[in-house]
């Protein structure tokens, strides 16, 4: 019901889109957000759609950030990131996948990976240039694309390839206006890897047509059954490629918005400009509680990423019980089940199962191309939270059956 | 053997988050055969690893009046069996929940519930400081239970995720 007070209101608020600068007049409002407004208020609603971690942040990190307010850490810090920090990355990275950055260049504390992702796409964009993205993929790649003048061109992966970008694909994509291919593997939305096999034909086209790679790579502690190949580890690849990470997902940090990217020092050092100019620097408690994630952390993150795959093994097994095609993700935290065979649309699958059977998960069209006929379901809930959800899908894909066979 | 005493622990891990798990949902889980869970399981029982599946009951919220002392005993150890005897005979009691061998100041803890003050009272008094080897008694009554067995009493925190979020 709309009050007097809001009719009087709207009255007043004349129009100001002429206002806008057309290019962000020309972005449409996240698929995601149309489905969070659907959620939204309602009751008993068991939630797939969750893209971030079901624990909080461990203790010691939290702790390490209000000890260090106590002692009065609350200044700005060098526009970069704390030097300790980005020590800290710099030897993680080493350890970790085999990447040697050097702090005191390669290395940029941001605000999130988003800020990262922005500052590199700012900071290479001419009007015009061609930004590769293979997709179904995180759905803000385009949209910023846009915004910096670039113009986005998705690459379609397919479930039959479980996912992962080819040569070919990438290959058939290129123009001579290619400047930037954008990856992000573990994938969310589909959790589909790519081993270093799978690296190597890429790099090759990446090479021949003189591409600079943003590699995404903030789900790459969360992989099941072999380690994460970083992109920038290919022979030839680190400096044409900016490594863009973060503490989010890793160690159930995502509200701290810490994230960092890693580079040529030229590429790096444009993106400091931007990045100094417009949020001086990311914020110092975010950075301490970063510091102590990566010191001492790592047995906490095994932990939880144990347990991601406890509930991986859960829900791959429960959807095709459920009677969904579903191949086996293998990073990241959501499966991706095919719902072509039910006869609806993604979009239509996920207003219904929403609405009928209070389960909330992402519409695969959401994600660009080759996300139709998918759903993306998040399994960083609980086990009893996603037993009950699997078992609500059951009875939907079982109704959505006898429907069809009525029709018939 | 390895893999069994790993597949073991990861199983005495779920029980401990939840008893009722079935066997094949944390086969399921641990991505294992159903029948090597069961028999982990069984193996577990029978070498007594697996005392007994409880439920933690958060007792103020059931109209039920009761208290927990917990009581720390200093005691004299007999020759040739230590402190063994003694803390048989107070364990025996039903009314004693838990007893623990210490280090430090006092000897044995030893966990009373009655219905009341003076029954546990009672209990000190007539039973436990009486016995010969008892040097001396001091009991603390508990206020309030706010964690027990890892796990936290108060109302478990909504999960106040936004419920789609990128």
């Amino acid at each position: 019901m709309i009050t007097n007070k809001t009719q009087i209101a709207g009255e007043q608020n004349k129009s100001m889109t002429s206002y806008l600068a057309p290019l962000v007049q020309q972005i449409q409002p996240s698929g995601i957000r149309r489905f969070f407004d659907l959620a939204a208020g309602s009751k008993d609603i068991i939630s797939l759609g969750v893209g971030e971690p079901d624990f909080k942040t461990p203790w010691h990190v939290r702790e390490a950030c209000v000890y260090s307010l106590e002692r009065g850490f609350t200044g700005y810090t060098s526009n970069a990131g704390m030097p300790e920090l980005r020590e800290g990355i710099a030897s993680y990275l080493h350890t970790r996948f085999d990447l040697d950055y050097d702090p005191a260049n390669q290395i940029i504390a941001t605000v999130g990976g988003s800020e990262a992702i922005d500052l590199a796409l700012r900071a290479l964009i001419s009007p015009g240039d061609e930004i590769l993205i293979p997709e179904p993929c995180y759905i803000s790649y385009s949209p910023i694309t846009s915004i910096g003048g670039g113009v986005p061109v998705g690459i379609e992966t397919f479930g039959k390839d479980r996912f992962k970008l080819t040569a070919e694909g990438l290959e058939a994509k290129i123009t001579p206006r290619s400047k930037i291919l954008i990856l992000c593997y573990p994938s969310n939305p589909t959790g589909a890897i790519m081993s270093r096999e799978d690296w190597e034909p890429i790099a090759k086209v990446v090479e021949k047509h003189d591409l600079i790679v943003i590699s995404d790579e903030i789900y790459a502690e969360l992989t099941y059954g072999g380690n994460h190949t970083s992109f920038a580890s290919l022979p030839g690849m680190m400096d044409r490629t900016i490594l863009v990470s973060g503490f989010s997902k890793a160690f159930a940090m995502t509200g701290w918005r810490l994230g960092y990217a890693c580079g040529h020092p030229d590429l790096i050092s444009a993106m400091l400009k931007i990045h100094q100019y417009t949020v001086m620097c990311a914020p110092s408690m975010g950075q301490v509680a970063a510091l102590e994630a990566l010191t001492n952390g790592m047995e906490e993150k095994d932990r939880m990423v144990d347990s991601y795959n406890q509930r991986r093994r859960l829900i791959v097994k429960g959807l095709r019980e459920a009677g969904l095609e579903c191949h086996e993700p293998q990073g990241a935290f959501y499966a991706f089940p095919s719902i072509a065979g039910t006869g609806l649309t993604s979009d239509e699958f996920a207003q219904r199962l929403l609405r009928e059977f209070r389960v909330a998960a992402v519409p695969g069209s959401v994600f660009g191309l080759g996300g139709e006929g998918y759903l993306r379901c998040s399994y960083a809930t609980s086990v009893s939270q996603l037993n009950e959800a699997l078992e609500r899908i059951g009875a939907f894909v079982a109704l959505l059956k006898k429907e069809r066979e009525n029709k018939a | 053997m390895e893999q069994m005493d790993e597949l073991k622990r990861k199983v005495l891990e779920l029980l401990k988050e939840d008893a009722r798990r079935t066997p094949a949902l944390m086969a399921t889980l641990l991505g294992a055969d159903e029948e090597e869970v069961k028999t982990a399981i069984a193996q577990m029982e029978q070498e007594h690893v697996i005392v007994k599946y409880a439920t933690v009951v958060n007792w103020d919220k059931v109209d039920d009046e009761r208290v927990t002392a917990l009581i720390e005993v200093q005691i004299t150890p007999e020759r040739g069996r230590g402190f063994e005897g003694i803390a048989e005979r107070i364990y025996l009691y039903p009314q004693v929940k838990s007893v623990y061998l210490m280090s430090g100041a006092y000897d044995l803890l030893v966990e009373v519930e009655g219905r009341n003050l003076r029954e546990v009272a009672n209990f000190v008094s007539e039973k436990l400081s009486p016995i010969d080897a008892v040097l001396s008694t001091k009991t603390n009554f508990t206020l309030k239970k706010y964690k027990q067995d890892g796990i936290i009493f108060e109302d478990h925190e909504e999960d106040n995720r936004l419920m789609i979020s990128p």
